[in-house]
């Protein structure tokens, strides 16, 4: 399973990366989620998966059993998660008002300041 | 010693808070600093005449050797006598030649810093601290240089002259640190017994290169020479004192200071020499050209620097000992001859030689003071020139086989620089006066009065040597040579080979003044090879560079995001399969690995085809839906991997980023392909090497152990002390709490800044 999931990361990278280097900034906003979702897979891999042990005290206990999926890379993914939706939500929506102000999503024809217009 | 350093500094500091204030007219008080430090080094000279030397020593940064070591000797004692004593002149001639200037207080202020960083170069013993007041010797002059800041050329030449001794105090330092880790000892004095050492050593070559670099920026020495008629932008007193009497010699203390360390090597002596001649004789041709007063003085003071290189570079007890005399005339005379340039700028307005004439009849002892100065420049009896250039001619007749071409080379030096005394101490006073000098007057006493005492110095020395000889001239060659000096300064040598020499310099010297009138004429002859001088060079050398790196700042920092992108994902790349197929053994352990289930797999072949449909779609709707798509696996592979709580924030988020998009999309541009297929190509194998890479980064990581530290301490913890049975909720609200306040706030200012965008209503002039 580790194997697969390597083989998802490096697609994602990829993925992410070839979509970050259009010039559409529609594509970069895609390339950075697919990116950011490839991270997250890489910590959580890192953390050593375990399967059906989440990490949660039962009832009758004070502490966790031997076997249990790390909490910390989950904290961190959790973060990240939440962190990157304030950005995405940030440039859909920057992109949008530049497209309206500018006319185009271009990211070439966009790399002049005011005074150059 | 410390006091008497450190107080011109302190006096740069206060001198601009309290002059203001003073309100006094006269400013001639500033020269009580130099004067009074002056007479206390005059007061240690017995002691030094006795022992050799003082030395004194102040911990500074005694961790890394760099301490105030202050060690006098003859050689110091001759440079700062020279730096206080013409400082001293230099300070009363200022008060009256800037009198009511605007900016006077600040010109002060930069004097005693040059003054006072001078000196701690000097007495610096510590091969740090010498760099450091070298450098602070370059600093000070540039502000003098450029003290005119409202002029163009006058900035211009303080930053050529900054650039050139600059780059040479960087050499400096190469030189020092070099003689640093050879000798392992900080203290130059304490290095001349190592000399041996340090000439068997393999960086003997380098330190030498680096030190000549040094020496031959700072004194002005070809090719390096084209700074120092520049500076003569500045005003006159800074011209006599730093660029004539004391600061450019400061490469000449330098080479001297080490002659007995790394000297009498042929290494040494060859370039110095070869050096030595080529800027004394091109100077000196140089200066029988030249119209404006300070552009001869320049060039003559390049030649004088130029024959004392090569009298060091002689290396001979007798060229050491005719160096530092030299030293001493070149001091007196040049500086009294740009001082009287200075009160003909200042009274007539010009310095133009063909244009003045007369002056005697108006202002009679600067006169006398220019004339003075000339005799000892030209070498006639009974000036203290005269036994400076017999010593010269001794000097390089005892050169064995080398004598006659050196002694030549000497003489045409020496018949040009006394034609370039004449022309600017004694042409502006002889003949008829113009018409329209005829109402000048003589200026005060605190003008006239420092040319006037320097030129009577001239003089003097010259009728009684013995004033200097042993108080002052042998502390310094016995300091050099390292033995008993065995000389008397005398003016009257007797019928010789050395007196036949003086003579037809002066008869040769003195024709060629009565033959060759300074003219327009001459001067654009010469400035016709302009485009093949040093200074032409250096500028073409330094817009090419200006160029390239205009060039080199274009290709990196183009503006489109994706070849910075390129860049640095390539260079990554590059290194890291570099890394990974050289110096590391691909394994994969197997046996650790879970088992792939079927539902699994079923979900990762989904989340691969989502993403090829995410990247290669041709409609904006499809490649956001895909993206869902890859976001609702990752929920469930969160869910299969005791992850639960991801997998909830996962499946909120997603959804609200899919919702955004669409929202959006119908105002977001047409989903077009802009790049051609080469491009695409380009892009594909890069992502493609790059996500690969990650790839087989990740299963290498995977093999290392992972410290459990932390998940143990949160594990054992979270209900005990956080009374959470969700650890993964503990660690974020509990344990990191601050972290989560932080990003909600992040979350927050994203929301307003959203929020804005949204509700913002362009103003008609913004909207294209």
């Amino acid at each position: 399973m580790e194997i697969l999931l390597v083989i998802i990361i490096g697609l994602l990278y990829a993925a992410g990366i070839y979509m970050m280097l259009r010039r559409s900034l529609v594509k970069l906003i895609i390339g950075l989620i697919l990116l950011g979702n490839g991270a997250n897979l890489l910590i959580f891999l890192l953390g050593k998966i375990v399967k059906g042990e989440p990490p949660i005290i039962a009832d009758t206990e004070k502490m966790l059993g031997e076997i249990y999926a790390d909490p910390v890379p989950q904290a961190l993914i959790l973060t990240a998660i939440v962190i990157s939706f304030g950005l995405q939500a940030f440039a859909i929506i920057l992109i949008k008002r530049a497209y309206k102000v500018v006319k185009t999503d271009d990211l070439d024809e966009m790399n002049a300041t005011d005074e150059d217009l | 010693m410390l006091i008497a350093v450190i107080s011109g500094f302190v006096f740069a500091l206060v001198i601009p808070l309290i002059m203001g204030r003073l309100k006094s007219k006269s400013t001639l008080w500033a020269a009580l600093l130099p004067l009074s430090i002056f007479v206390f080094f005059l007061s240690i000279l017995p002691e030094i005449q006795d022992n050799g030397h003082v030395r004194i020593s102040y911990q500074w940064v005694p961790s890394i050797g760099v301490n105030l070591d202050f060690y006098l000797d003859g050689l110091s004692m001759l440079f700062v006598l020279l730096i206080s004593g013409i400082g001293t002149l230099v300070f009363i001639y200022t008060s009256a030649y800037l009198k009511g200037h605007h900016f006077l207080d600040r010109f002060y202020a930069y004097l005693s810093m040059f003054m006072a960083s001078m000196l701690g170069l000097v007495l610096s013993d510590n091969i740090y601290t010498l760099f450091i007041f070298w450098e602070l010797t370059s600093i000070s002059s540039f502000f003098l240089i450029g003290f005119n800041n409202d002029s163009e050329a006058s900035r211009k030449s303080a930053l050529t002259a900054l650039a050139i001794t600059g780059i040479g105090g960087l050499f400096l330092l190469a030189a020092m640190v070099g003689l640093g880790h050879v000798t392992q000892l900080n203290q130059i004095s304490a290095m001349s017994s190592l000399s041996e050492v340090i000439q068997g050593n393999n960086l003997y070559g380098w330190i030498l290169l680096f030190l000549f670099l040094a020496a031959f920026t700072k004194s002005a020495q070809f090719p390096f020479h084209f700074w120092l008629p520049g500076a003569m932008k500045a005003p006159t007193p800074v011209s006599t004192y730093l660029h004539s009497a004391t600061m450019v010699k400061a490469g000449i203390y330098l080479l001297a200071r080490f002659t007995p360390v790394l000297g009498n090597h042929e290494w040494w002596n060859g370039p110095l020499i070869i050096v030595g001649a080529i800027t004394m004789v091109y100077a000196a041709i140089h200066a029988l050209f030249r119209l404006d007063l300070k552009g001869i003085l320049a060039y003559s003071t390049i030649s004088a620097l130029g024959i004392l290189v090569f009298l060091i570079g002689l290396g001979t007890s007798a060229a050491l000992l005719a160096a530092a005399v030299f030293i001493l005339v070149h001091a007196l005379y040049k500086a009294t001859l740009f001082l009287v340039t200075g009160i003909i700028d200042h009274e007539t307005g010009t310095r133009d030689v063909s244009q003045l004439g007369g002056l005697n009849k108006v202002m009679l002892p600067v006169g006398i003071a220019a004339l003075l100065a000339a005799i000892s420049n030209a070498g006639i009896p009974p000036s203290f020139g005269f036994v400076g250039k017999d010593l010269i001619y001794a000097a390089t007749l005892g050169m064995g086989d080398l004598a006659w071409p050196l002694t030549i080379l000497a003489i045409i030096t020496n018949v040009a620089l006394l034609f370039a005394g004449f022309l600017a101490g004694i042409k502006p006073f002889l003949g008829k006066l113009p018409e329209r000098f005829q109402h000048l007057h003589l200026p005060g006493p605190a003008m006239y009065a420092p040319p006037l005492i320097l030129g009577i110095l001239c003089i003097l020395f010259g009728l009684a040597p013995f004033l200097l000889e042993s108080s002052l001239i042998q502390p310094v060659v016995a300091g050099l040579t390292g033995t008993e000096p065995d000389f008397h300064l005398q003016l009257w040598h007797g019928f010789n080979l050395i007196l036949l020499l003086s003579v037809i310099t002066i008869g040769s010297g003195t024709a060629l003044y009565f033959i060759l009138k300074p003219s327009e004429n001459l001067l654009s002859k010469v400035t016709a090879f302009e485009g093949i001088s040093p200074e032409s060079i250096v500028r073409l050398i330094s817009s090419g560079f200006a160029t390239f790196s205009s060039g080199w700042t274009r290709f990196f920092q183009n503006g489109y995001l994706r070849y910075y992108l390129i860049t640095i994902l390539s260079f990554i790349s590059l290194m890291l399969a570099y890394r990974l197929f050289t110096g590391i053994t691909l394994y994969v352990d197997t046996s650790t690995m879970t088992a792939v289930t079927f539902y699994e797999a079923v979900v990762l072949i989904i989340m691969a085809v989502a993403i090829l449909f995410t990247v290669f779609s041709k409609s904006r709707l499809v490649a956001v839906a895909s993206m869902g798509v890859v976001g609702y696996s990752f929920c469930l592979i969160f869910l299969f991997y005791s992850a639960p709580d991801l997998a909830m924030t996962q499946f909120s988020i997603d959804t609200l980023t899919v919702i955004l998009f669409v929202l959006v999309l119908y105002n977001l541009p047409k989903y077009l392909k802009l790049s051609d297929t080469r491009d695409r190509v380009r892009d594909g194998l890069l992502s493609l090497a790059f996500g690969t890479l990650i790839s087989i980064l990740t299963l290498e990581v995977m093999n290392e152990t992972v410290s459990k530290e932390t998940s143990q301490y949160y594990a054992e913890n979270a209900y005990i002390l956080g009374k959470g049975k969700n650890v993964v909720n503990v660690i974020l609200v509990d344990f990191r709490g601050f972290d989560t306040m932080v990003e909600i706030t992040v979350l927050a200012i994203a929301a307003i800044g959203v929020f804005g965008l949204l509700k913002l209503h362009l103003r008609s002039t913004e909207k294209e």
